[in-house]
């Protein structure tokens, strides 16, 4: 496959509805909004205090004043809005965000996602995440399948959590899963692989959807 | 109304004593008080705790020579001046050399969710004895706190933050105190103007009483008991 990254960002992108609050994790996220379909519009929230982030350079009223959740410098709509912390967390945590899109270290069948600490190893907090996860509508993990082979869908997450039982959607290189009381169901498959190849790559049992499709990016 | 009182960088550095508590605005130094911070470090003041969004940008261990490279931004200088004691933050994720004091215990690290953050700090201000929340249930985040649950709903109880200092970082300041902020640098600022003993507003503009305007203050002016001029014009 070319490019993993972007294959994954398009196919998240068509999960995302004209009018839709969403906040984009740092890394693999960034990319969805350059594979949205022209009709679609959203109103991004960045968690350090405002809505309406778009690309582009920084107005240069605001150069030095206006940065996106990774601390690069950023833009805003012209309808955009500026809060603080606490207010920018009401949005989050009061159920006001249509979905979030964020990475992970390792996520389960159970809908629970590791994304914040490898203990021994890399130590770097939380930030807004534990907030967004449990606060937004729709939480869908967009990642690569495995880890230098090593397993990333998993039975049960062995990393400490994030946040347990909120992921609602699970996106790949290699397919779709939806998280389920009964489990992960694979919704979708990218026909460059089998369906033993994406079994074989993922530790939790997948059940397949009896309705399965092709995934298209 | 009050005015608040105006003071020179040096002497708002020297109301920063060791081992206080010091809130810092700002988001990856997005909204810090940065000539405050410089005037700190040079003053040397020590055993600080600081309550602050992040630890800032901080330099990178170069694996090839041993040597850290690049430039602390925000609270990041302080850690990186071996400064702080303790950091009460959501992330050190841009300031690597931290990590690496925390991993050889050289600091104190106190990781919370950033949400929970600014509402403890919200909590601290407005009167508050904590608040209820689901973020953190099931996670880390709950070692230690007592578990509620409302109406089959489980939260975790937060308790408020205080601080003998808030270090703010204001685009505007009039002579009373009153304070707006630009873009999004207001960030944490607004809470912790209310949460500490004593709050010291950097200010890049500061403009005669009234001239901001009610509608368009952000922190009412009986927060801040001092301003510093930040001196950009």
């Amino acid at each position: 496959m070319e490019d993993k990254k972007a294959f994954i960002a398009a196919r998240v992108a068509k999960e995302l509805k004209d009018g839709d609050i969403v906040n984009l994790g740092i890394g693999l996220p960034t990319l969805v909004p350059r594979y949205l379909d022209p009709s679609v519009h959203l109103i991004l929230q960045s968690e350090n205090g405002f809505l309406g982030l778009t690309s582009g350079e920084t107005p240069e009223d605001y150069k030095g004043y206006l940065v996106n959740a990774s601390g690069r410098p950023a833009s805003i709509a012209k309808d955009g809005a500026f809060f603080n912390s606490a207010d920018s967390f009401t949005i989050i945590r009061g159920g006001h965000v249509d979905a979030t899109v964020l990475g992970a270290l390792q996520v389960d069948q159970e809908g629970n996602i590791a994304n914040w600490i490898i203990p021994g190893k890399m130590v770097s907090g939380m930030g807004g995440a534990m907030d967004l996860v449990v606060g937004a509508k729709k939480v869908i993990v967009a990642m690569e399948h495995t880890n230098k082979g090593n397993f990333k869908v998993l039975k049960k997450c062995t990393l400490p959590l994030t946040a347990a039982h909120q992921v609602n959607l699970i996106i790949t290189e290699m397919g779709v899963m939806e998280v389920t009381p009964e489990g992960l169901v694979l919704k979708e498959y990218n026909p460059e692989f089998t369906l033993e190849e994406i079994q074989a790559a993922t530790e939790a049992e997948l059940k397949i959807d009896e309705n399965i499709k092709k995934m298209e990016a | 109304m009050a005015k608040a009182q105006k003071i020179s960088l040096a002497e708002a550095a020297a109301l920063v004593k060791d081992g206080m508590t010091v809130m810092a605005g700002g988001f990856m130094a997005n909204g810090t008080a940065e000539r405050i911070v410089d005037e700190l470090v040079k003053t040397g003041v020590k055993d600080l705790t600081i309550i602050c969004d992040d630890a800032g940008w901080g330099r990178k261990r170069n694996p090839q020579t041993g040597e850290y490279e690049g430039e602390a931004r925000g609270v990041g200088k302080l850690v990186q001046n071996r400064q702080v004691k303790k950091l009460i933050v959501s992330h050190v994720g841009l300031n690597p050399e931290c990590g690496d004091m925390y991993a050889k215990g050289e600091i104190e690290l106190e990781l919370v969710p950033q949400g929970t953050l600014a509402e403890r700090i919200r909590c601290g201000g407005a009167g508050l004895g904590g608040f209820l929340t689901p973020t953190g249930v099931g996670t880390a985040a709950a070692d230690g706190k007592q578990l509620m649950t409302i109406d089959g709903k489980e939260y975790l109880l937060e308790l408020p933050l205080h601080a003998d200092v808030a270090l703010i970082k204001a685009y505007t300041a009039d002579e009373s105190g009153n304070v707006q902020y630009k873009g999004s640098t207001r960030n944490f600022n607004p809470m912790m103007a209310t949460a500490a003993d004593l709050v010291i507003a950097e200010a890049d503009h500061v403009v005669p009483a009234g001239e901001i305007g009610p509608e368009n203050v952000h922190t009412p002016g009986i927060f801040v008991n001092y301003i510093v001029d930040g001196g950009m014009e």
